[in-house]
């Protein structure tokens, strides 16, 4: 018996995907890091980021500064962005689905990522009437907070609405995420009837998702909100893989379920309400991302989650690099990227869940 | 302190207005094997999640002594495991996977050197060797079934830890297994018994009640119809009330129609 087992210990035991899943963390640690050089160097200007970079270490003054602009204040806070941004989408996607147990909860399809656009647009438009003094309280974080809560009301009701007795139902949860997407869309639109030019033109930009606002006071408004969200996942990972075969079964396991959904919920709207308000409506990285992954390593979220992580940023660092270099020196939304290419891998993950296309 | 067991007193269940369980009783101490048996829509499944702490009651439920109602998830969780009838899954998780969840609460009760071999050992307890690398979607209802079951044994391996027995909760463990199967399901709970643990088994099939249960408690409308040994509640009266269906125990078909008994099984 102690013989057989020793045997045992040595390979990886069938069904175990563990060691398989850090060895494709590791690759996508790598693939991020490339992506992120590459996303620093690459742009419809000239400027030499490897000089730049150089200047910062050996203090060689031979860097111009308008180069130095272009860098440090432009791409290095867009990269930035676009890595918190990503995989705060991903990330955000991932535990939606783990929490409804269902591959296509997407904070942007079901009305998530709306509910804080409205909170935001609440914010853009109305900013100067009575709620002026909450606002000029909160500074910088105004429009993160306003999201938040825009994504939590939103992801409240919409788990209320789906979830009958700890199931939930996916044609319930794709009508209500349409409905409460409706719902907050006319509220907007009633908005954007009273808004003013410089308004309408900056909601315009900001509703199409666009990296290209990068600055380091985003930055600063959005860092510690991702972060901590993100710093939650890891310990509502157990919980999330107790999750897929039910509430009532999670809670047979030891899994404190009210307080684990509470947590997971908040975590979400917050890393969802914070991306929205630095970059707009970014669709399809949350469903694509953590759906390519499942087909590698697995559902178990112990890696899921980081490796969603790692993933949605390069996959949003490289979008990113498409929408401002197709049409330079212009620059095309990058929502529009991520939904060309998301939308179709959307559509094939329904066609192939029906069975309708076996690729 | 008396003896330990998972007790049911007075519990009442309503849903939507409605009364689905009243009043009703269970005794289900360690060492034993006790069978719920009653006809469709009587309330079992009901019962069971009353006890199992799923559903809103009147009435008390304990383990070994404590109030189920002031218990943490994860101290329930190290008392028993729960089957449920069937668990269906949204994502590609492969068997050993699924297992391995069992271990999430760490009371499993087995030394740390060998929890990493306990999801092979639980499938192997089920009939089931072999099947760890497959994925859990792929697998026959029957199958899957005994997955859980898997699942639900390692969370509580050793049936007696620190002192106190635990428990086994099953709803229908048998109900979509072949009969080789339904034996090998029944001897696993009646083993957990022998070695101190308690069970608590939904089961449709009154002859595999009379052969493994120690005690078996009979529902109807959502109440308590009769409590106590096999041979004394199974009786002919009972089972036509309880039923609706003219049943005689013990009669034996005409002369040359075939019949099967789970008791007739050699190893059994």
């Amino acid at each position: 018996m102690t013989a057989d087992m020793g045997a045992t210990r040595r390979s990886v035991p069938a069904g175990d995907r563990s060691a398989r899943a850090r060895l494709v963390i590791l690759l996508l640690l790598a693939v991020l890091a490339g992506v992120a050089i590459f996303s620093l160097g690459w742009g419809s200007s000239d400027a030499s980021a490897a000089a730049v970079v150089w200047h910062w270490i050996s203090g060689d003054g031979a860097v111009s500064a308008r180069d130095r602009l272009i860098i440090e204040d432009i791409r290095l806070p867009r990269m930035l962005l676009g890595i918190l941004v990503g995989a705060s989408l991903a990330v955000s996607g991932a535990v939606m689905q783990g929490l409804f147990r269902n591959p296509l909860a997407d904070p942007g399809l079901i009305g998530v990522s709306t509910g804080a656009s409205l909170g935001a647009v609440i914010v853009i438009v109305l900013g100067g009437g009575m709620i002026a003094p909450v606002l000029s309280w909160l500074g910088i974080y105004a429009l993160p907070v306003a999201a938040f809560f825009g994504s939590l009301a939103s992801t409240i009701v919409l788990y209320r609405v789906a979830t009958r007795q700890g199931q939930t139902s996916v044609a319930t949860m794709l009508l209500a995420g349409i409905a409460i997407a409706a719902l907050a869309g006319a509220f907007m639109g009633l908005l954007i009837f009273w808004a003013d030019d410089r308004q309408l033109r900056d909601l315009t930009f900001w509703g199409l998702g666009s990296l290209a606002g990068a600055t380091w006071t985003k930055i600063a408004a959005t860092t510690p909100i991702i972060v901590l969200a993100l710093a939650a996942t890891p310990f509502l990972a157990r919980s999330l893989d107790a999750m897929a075969l039910g509430e009532a079964a999670a809670n047979h396991l030891g899994v404190p379920v009210q307080r684990f959904k509470n947590i997971a919920i908040v975590a979400v709207a917050a890393a969802v309400g914070s991306s929205v308000a630095v970059s707009g409506g970014i669709g399809f990285i949350g469903i694509v991302v953590p759906h390519l992954l499942r087909l590698s390593i697995g559902p178990s979220h112990r890696y899921l989650l980081p490796a969603s992580a790692l993933l949605g940023a390069a996959l949003l660092l490289l979008a990113d690099a498409v929408s401002r270099t197709i049409v330079a020196p212009a620059e095309l939304p990058i929502g529009i990227v991520t939904a060309a290419f998301g939308a179709p891998f959307f559509l094939w993950i329904l066609l192939r869940s029906r069975g309708v296309l076996d690729l | 302190m008396s003896a330990p067991m998972i007790e049911a007193r007075n519990v009442g269940v309503s849903l939507g207005g409605r009364a689905i369980i009243r009043d009703a009783s269970l005794q289900a101490p360690a060492g034993k094997v006790t069978a719920i048996v009653g006809p469709n829509g009587s309330g079992k499944t009901t019962f069971l999640r009353a006890i199992c702490g799923d559903v809103a009651f009147s009435g008390t439920v304990t383990i070994n002594g404590h109030d189920l109602g002031v218990m943490k998830p994860w101290q329930a969780a190290s008392m028993r495991a729960v089957l449920p009838q069937s668990t269906t899954l949204s994502f590609p998780y492969t068997v050993r996977e699924i297992v391995r969840l069992g271990l999430l609460n760490g009371r499993s009760g087995v030394r740390a050197n060998e929890v990493e071999h306990l999801p092979e050992m639980a499938l192997e307890r089920v009939d089931l060797e072999g099947f760890a690398g497959r994925f859990y979607q792929e697998l026959s209802g029957g199958e899957q079934q005994r997955v859980q079951l898997a699942r639900v044994l390692c969370q509580v391996w050793t049936p007696v830890l620190d002192g106190m027995p635990r428990y086994l909760l099953l709803d229908e463990p048998v109900s979509s297994l072949d009969i080789r199967h339904q034996l090998v399901i029944m001897k696993i709970a009646r083993d957990f018994a022998a070695d101190g643990g308690g069970v608590i088994a939904i089961l449709h099939d009154l002859n595999l009640t009379a052969m493994f249960a120690d005690q078996v408690t009979v529902m109807r409308q959502g109440q308590v119809a009769a409590s106590g040994a096999p041979s004394a509640v199974l009786q002919d009266e009972l089972i036509e009330d309880v039923f609706g269906c003219a049943l005689r125990v013990g009669a034996v078909p005409p002369a040359g129609m075939p019949f099967v008994l789970p008791q007739s099984a050699l190893h059994a």
